[in-house]
Parts: structure tokens; sequence; C-alpha cells
């Protein structure tokens, strides 16, 4: 007797599956953040200092100098970290001027102000970071306004020099030589004359990320332009897509309705890990999406495994009900201890790795985990409402060859 | 009658013997073609939307005044249409820059460059991590296996899983392929897919073994052949699926990432071949041993 509601909960299920695929999963894929590699950026290891003990407070210091300058650089979701205790990496991605970036980032934006004898008697420190180019009101030419945390100190500097030069030095050289022309007590300065407006803006830029406390020095780098890193985001979506179909129909010609259990399972595997890499969110780079249509190649392994067992099962004679369950609960032990070595292995690619090899292990360990979700229960409980629906009798439906259950 | 895999071992050890000490001679005498990541320097990677002249890749490097070893450029891609120029020294930002613009301005086709660098530190750092990182997930599979089943699994498997890492490195020896940072990534996936494949067929190996009264070897031959024959059909289906998505990834997918699917496809390969006919014959070998003390002992 065939009975409907197990079939009507079956459908629904199925529906659910792709109504969600094809409604949430383009919004889940534009929302993962994509590496470098797919989007183009660059990704800078600086050594921190010149091989001095680097402290915690160099450190700190370091990490908020290079914040305030990626903020200055407007690029999204920069990633920068300590690497090593002495390292420090930065990501950008996007479209941006990648040279003028690496410049700006790794400038010592070291700024003294100094008396004609060369003692030092402000630096940039002392600077608020609000420093920005405005032209000279009565003449236009660019200015850089600057403002002093402390307006006691300016005030009793410019009281002290009054009438004297006062040197400003950027990084070791002089960038304006002026005359203190007033007392100034409300701590707001202007540095005029400059040789251009992007002169101005640049040195306004430089004041208000700070100055590195350390120089840093490039260790290794890596930049993709943008049209490139699209042009392989694009290829490696075709290629995924190709490889999805091929195996789709390779399942529904092998294994037939089992098969399209199977395929709807990988819908659903597709669907949970743009979920897993929107939600963490984790950055998906060339090799994790490599990994993850591999990942389909495995998922489909446990689908594989157990339907092999359920036809081994038809063989010994059982009837198809038992075939599947028994089947499906001793594939089970085996999907389980294949999937824990490959989850070792990703485990320690990402203890180890660094870059591309950590986005690769993130995916993989991704896939298994979602797979094992997928392929195993959810592709589990559809085959078992499928049979117990009494729709679909014959062995042959289940990818076993008539000649072989005719055995029994 | 079906074709005895067991008792044939002696052929596919010899096989893959071959191949083996092939591969050790290779790498001992041209050595592994090292990568801008493990080897400091740089290498500059530039796509186009077709076919290029070297010497007009040349030309612009002689134009930015950046010396050119001999034979640094090398073409790559599905089309041949990617220039891979590996230099020995560093290049800082304003150089990268400037190749762009002179790239832009002398290639109708040009698509974009992707640059990586990498000092003598770092490259040496990067390769002691991978050789760690192989180790390290070695280690881990062994425990867990020998824990799981029994030692000697776990070491059979661990000598499968080794032959294919050894045949893909081999491979690009021979081939003088740069061995990158995604090829230790494509390198420990085949370590991870080799023992998966591997441990299938072992988990019916047990099964099987189970109330099984083992006399002779042959009797062990025959259970394992059995074993064998009995996951043939998942152990052919599960490559084909992963081999579908490796040659598509390999065929369509992104030129940069096209040294890393060859190296995953040799490996899948290889993985599929070591799980059927030199893991399980090299258990049988092993246990056949101890078969043998237990029936001294009886």
């Amino acid at each position: 007797m065939i009975k409907w509601g197990r079939f009507t909960t079956w459908i629904l299920i199925v529906i659910i599956i792709f109504g969600l695929t094809f409604s949430v999963g383009p919004k889940l894929f534009a929302k993962i953040p994509l590496g470098l590699d797919l989007q183009g950026g660059f990704d800078v290891l600086y050594q921190i200092g010149n091989g001095q003990n680097i402290t915690a407070a160099d450190l700190n210091s370091t990490i908020s100098a290079l914040t305030n300058r990626v903020n200055t650089l407007g690029v999204a979701d920069p990633l920068i970290e300590v690497d090593n205790g002495n390292r420090v990496r930065v990501e950008l991605a996007g479209v941006f001027n990648q040279t003028a970036a690496r410049q700006f980032l790794s400038a010592e934006a070291n700024l003294q102000f100094k008396s004609a004898s060369g003692k030092v008697l402000m630096t940039g420190k002392d600077l608020m970071n609000n420093a920005a180019y405005e032209p000279d009101p009565t003449y236009g030419y660019p200015d850089v306004s600057l403002q002093f945390k402390n307006p006691a100190l300016l005030a009793s500097v410019t009281k002290t020099y009054l009438g004297k030069p006062m040197e400003i030095w950027l990084n070791g050289k002089m960038i304006q030589n002026a005359t203190i022309q007033s007392v100034i007590t409300n701590g707001k300065a202007v540095i005029s004359n400059m040789p251009s407006v992007q002169y101005a803006q640049n040195l306004a830029n430089l004041l208000n990320a700070g100055a590195l406390p350390l120089p840093l020095h490039e260790l290794s780098s890596s930049s993709v332009g943008p049209t490139l890193g699209r042009a392989a985001l694009h290829a490696t979506l075709l290629a995924g897509a190709l490889a999805i179909l091929l195996i789709f129909l390779f399942m529904l010609f092998m294994y037939r309705v089992a098969g399209l259990v199977a395929v709807i399972a990988l819908v659903a595997y597709s669907l949970l890990l743009l979920g897993v890499f929107a939600g963490f969110p984790i950055t998906l780079t060339l090799t994790g999406l490599a990994a993850l249509v591999l990942g389909i190649g495995m998922a489909v392994d446990a689908n594989i495994i157990t339907y092999e067992r359920i036809k081994d099962e038809l063989r010994n004679g059982k009837s198809l009900q038992s075939s599947v369950v028994a089947g499906q609960r001793k594939a089970l032990r085996t999907i389980l201890d294949s999937n824990v070595t490959t989850f070792i292995a990703g485990v320690v690619m990402y203890g180890y790795g660094t870059g591309s090899v950590r986005g690769f292990a993130v995916a993989l360990i991704a896939s298994i985990i979602v797979s094992l979700i997928t392929a195993v229960f959810l592709s589990r409980s559809l085959l078992m409402l499928l049979t117990r629906s009494n729709l679909v009798k014959n062995p042959w439906l289940y990818g076993a060859r008539t000649k072989e259950v005719a055995k029994r | 009658m079906r074709f005895d895999i067991v008792r044939r071992r002696k052929w596919f050890f010899l096989l893959s013997g071959t191949i083996t000490v092939a591969g050790l001679i290779v790498m001992l005498v041209f050595g592994l073609n090292l990568g801008t990541d493990f080897k400091a320097g740089s290498r500059v990677q530039v796509q186009f939307t077709q076919p290029f002249h070297t010497s007009a890749v040349a030309a612009v490097f002689a134009k930015a005044n950046l010396p050119l070893g001999a034979s640094a450029i090398t073409t790559a891609g599905t089309q041949n249409s990617m220039a891979v120029i590996r230099l020995g020294y560093e290049l800082n930002a304003q150089q990268e820059n400037t190749l762009n613009h002179m790239f832009k301005t002398s290639f109708p086709g040009y698509v974009g460059t992707q640059y990586d660098s990498v000092s003598p530190i770092i490259a040496q750092e990067q390769s002691q991590t991978a050789v760690w990182a192989v180790v390290f997930a070695s280690i881990g599979i062994v425990v867990y296996v020998a824990l799981r089943f029994e030692y000697r699994f776990a070491i059979a498997g661990i000598v499968a899983l080794l032959h294919d890492a050894f045949i893909v490195i081999s491979v690009f020896a021979l081939l003088r392929i740069p061995v990158d940072l995604p090829f230790i990534a494509a390198v420990l996936t085949i370590v991870g897919y080799s023992i998966n494949d591997t441990i299938v067929i072992f988990d019916r190996i047990r099964e099987n073994l189970k109330g099984a009264k083992l006399k002779s070897l042959a009797d062990l031959e025959q259970l394992v052949d059995h074993s064998l024959w009995q996951t043939m059909t998942r152990s052919i289906n599960t490559v084909l699926t992963v081999l579908f998505a490796a040659i598509m990834l390999y065929f369509f997918g992104g030129d940069p990432i096209h040294n890393f699917c060859f190296a995953l496809l040799v490996g899948l390969i290889s993985g599929a071949y070591s799980s059927i006919f030199i893991a399980s014959p090299i258990w049988v070998v092993w246990r056949s041993r101890s078969l043998r003390r237990e029936q001294k002992a009886a």
C-alpha cells in the first residue's frame, strides 16, 4: 500500500531545499568575503623594527598606527594580525591603488618640530589626528592645519621661541622652516606653503595616521590585480558548475532514484556550506573554492558507500526496506572512520598553514562536517521516507541490477 | 573467475617500487623546482587573453631595467596565455607599479598580474612548516587508525599515503613544475583522500575478518581479495566523481590554480590505485607473518 503522507513529506522537504537554494543561495554567496586572489588586493608581511626586542607596547602602537592608516585608505574589511610576535600581516582586498597603499602603510611619519639649534620641541605624538589640507585663506596656497593635544605646551613653545625659526622635520627631512609669528594659545597651528594640494593631503594623512614606533620591512608580499582575481573567480565557478552537473548526471545514471536523493542532499550540502561561509564568515580563496568542489566529490562518496551497501544487502536476499535500513547502518561506521582521517589532515593543515593553505583547510573541514550532516543524515531520512512510502519498490530504482536481486 | 589482486601483489609492489625509485633518482639528480614560496625572490604571473611572445615580455623587463635570469619566463595556463616570470630578487611596490603600466600599454590582451615576493627567512620557515605539516598529519592519522583498527592497518595505510604523496612530488620534479604553497595544500588533500579511500577498504576487511577462521596465507589472500572486490564498485565510482571535479577544475578553473589541480589529478589517481593495489596487499604480507607465528605456537 502506498503511504501518501510519507511521500508528501518527502516532496515538501525537497521543495524547501530547492526553494531555499534558489532564493537564499545567491544572497548567501554575495555575503561571503572573497580572498584577495578572487577579487584582487595585496597581502604584506612586515618585520617590525631592525631585529631589536619588540615589546607588547611597540606591537600595540604599530597595529593601531597601521589600523589608522588603513582606515584613511578607506579599504573595506582589512585584516591586520600579529604573526610570530615580531611580525605583522596586512591583507587588503578590493580595488584601490596598491602601490600607493603599500608605500603609505610602511611610511614612517616621524614628525618633529625642532628649534634652530636642533632641539626637539614637539613630535607627531603631540598632535591630534585631525590634520587636514586647507587652502590658504588669502592666497589659496595649500596649507595643512594641525591641532595639538596640549595647548599649554604649544603656548609655552611659541612663547619661548617667538620670532625665532622653527623647523618641521618629516622622516629626517626638513619640510618647512617657519618663523613663529605669534603665541598660540588655542592649540591650533598651520603648516603653510606646501608645494601642491596632493602633497598637503598626503602629509595630513600621514600625520593623522600617527608615527610608526618602529620601521616596517616587507618580508613577503603578494598582490593580485582585480581583473585577474575576477577572471579566476568566474573560471573556477564555471568549472565548479560543470563538475557538479557531471556528478549529478553520474549519480542519476548509476543509482537512479537513490541517485536523485543523493543529488538533493548535495544541493542541501551546497546551501548549508554557503550558509557556514557567510555566517562565520569564512573568507573564500581560490584553493578554498577548489576544496569545496572537491568536497562535493567526497560528499558523494558517503552516498556511494551507502548505496553499494544497500545493493550488497539486496544481493544477500533481504527485502528492499530491510536492505535500506541495514545498508545505511553498516555504511555509517565506514563513512565516519574515513572522514575522521581526512578531518585530521584538515586540522593539521590549518594549524601549520598560512594564507592559501589555511583557506583550503578551512574549506575542507567545513565541507567534511557539512557533508556528514547532509550526505548521511539528510540523505538517510529522505531515502527512508521514500522507501517506507512504498512508492518505490523496484530494487532496480536503487541502482541494483535486476539479475543480482533475482538471485534470492 | 575474478582477477586475483592480492596474489599478484609482487607485480604491483614492483610497479610502485620502480616508480618510487625512478622518482627518487629524478629528485636527487634534478631536485625540486622550488617556487617563490620556498625560495627567496619574486614571482610575476601575467595573464593575457591570448598566447603571447616570450620575447615581448622579456622586452618589458629589459625596459624596466629589471634583469632576468636564463629561462626565467615560462608559459602556463590552459591556452598558454599566462606568463610566469621568476626573479632571484624581490620586487618593491614601485617596480611592480612600473611593470603594471608597461604591461598594460604593451599588450592589448592584458588581463592582470599577480606578484609574489618572499624574503629568505620566510622561504625557509615556510618550507620547514610544510614538511612538519605532512609529518604531523601522518602521525595523527596513524594514531587514529591504530586505535580504531590495529597498528598494521595504520602502517599499511601510511605506506600507501606516502607512496601517493611521493609520486606527486616525483611527477612535479620530473616535469619541472614549480612547487609552491598551494602544492602543499594539494599534497595534504591527497594525503587525506588516500587514507579516506584506504579506510573504506580496511573497514570491509575488518568486518570480513570477524568470525573468519584463517588457517593459511591462501585464506587470508582470499579474504582480502573478496573484500577488495566487494568494495570495487564503490572505489571506482568514488574516484570517478572526485576526478570529474578535479578534471573540470583543471581544464576550466582559474589559471592560477592550474598546477594545484594537476597535483590533485595525479594524486587522486595514485590514491585510488594505492588503496586497492598497495595498502591491502602490504597488510596481507604483514598479517601473514603473525599468522605463521600463531600456527607454530599452536
